[in-house]
């Protein structure tokens, strides 16, 4: 038994059609590595180019936001559930 | 070539979106489309371009734009929110399918900002309004590489009484 990482409807056809998959990690920071090593496709829209999440991935440790405990250190052991969840953003370009 | 994708919606669903914008002018509207994709989560053609699915539009979640600093040219839907409208998705049998917002006096189009945030193979709907009246409607979904938001055909079909 791993970490359970549920991948949001929007990422499922980077990840095999998978709605979730399981990997063994010690951090948020190691599954995410370690998911995104396994499905490659999903890097580019998960992480910016320098590396970090993007702003509107919002990742949930058995419901706790990361933001809230120690972002992609925060420690994970087996029987959690990582869960990957959209926030939507948009709008006028700057300026108008 | 893949054929370019295609969202149905009825005149019913374009309505209240078209109404949503309206209401909220000067400031931007948003909410969650809910709906059914032909090949579930196949979605998008890759590259070989097999044939897309069709995707419909069966009902609204209209959501409160959270960008009180500035609603007029951005909307914020938190993750809470898209926690909500999966739900409220779920329990009619239905998957969030896209998301819709509108453009107060601007064209329907998709700035940059729109495409740097955009997830992709959801349906970007967005309604512009012009001085209060909704205007001109047009669908987006982004590539998978995230350089660019292909337009999506809006076909807006009613069906005979259920």
């Amino acid at each position: 038994m791993g970490v359970k990482v549920i991948i949001p409807t929007p990422l499922r056809p980077y990840a095999g059609k998978r709605d979730s998959t399981e990997v063994k990690a010690g951090t948020v920071g190691e599954a995410l590595g370690r998911l995104t090593t396994e499905f490659g496709d999903l890097r580019k829209h998960l992480f910016t180019e320098d590396g970090k999440l993007r702003s509107f991935v919002n990742v949930y440790v058995n419901d706790e936001d990361i933001r809230y405990l120690a972002k992609e250190n925060t420690p994970t052991k087996d029987g959690d559930t990582i869960s990957i969840v959209p926030s939507i953003a948009g709008g006028l370009c700057d300026g108008y | 070539m893949a054929t370019a994708p295609t969202l149905k919606m009825s005149s019913e669903i374009a309505q209240k979106i078209r109404e949503h914008g309206a209401e909220t002018y000067p400031h931007e509207c948003c909410g969650a489309l809910l709906g059914r994709d032909d090949a579930g989560t196949d979605g998008i053609a890759t590259a070989g371009g097999v044939q897309l699915p069709l995707r419909e539009i069966l009902a609204l979640f209209p959501l409160v734009n959270r960008r009180e600093d500035s609603p007029h040219n951005r909307f914020s839907v938190t993750a809470e929110d898209v926690r909500d409208a999966e739900k409220a998705a779920r329990e009619k049998k239905l998957d969030v399918v896209g998301w819709y917002h509108s453009h107060p006096d601007h064209p329907a189009r998709p700035s940059q900002y729109d495409r740097e945030h955009a997830w992709p193979w959801y349906s970007y709907v967005i309604v512009s309004v012009a001085k209060g009246k909704p205007a001109e409607m047009t669908s987006w979904r982004l590539s998978d590489d995230r350089s660019e938001y292909a337009c999506e055909e809006i076909a807006i079909r009613d069906h005979a009484a259920r």
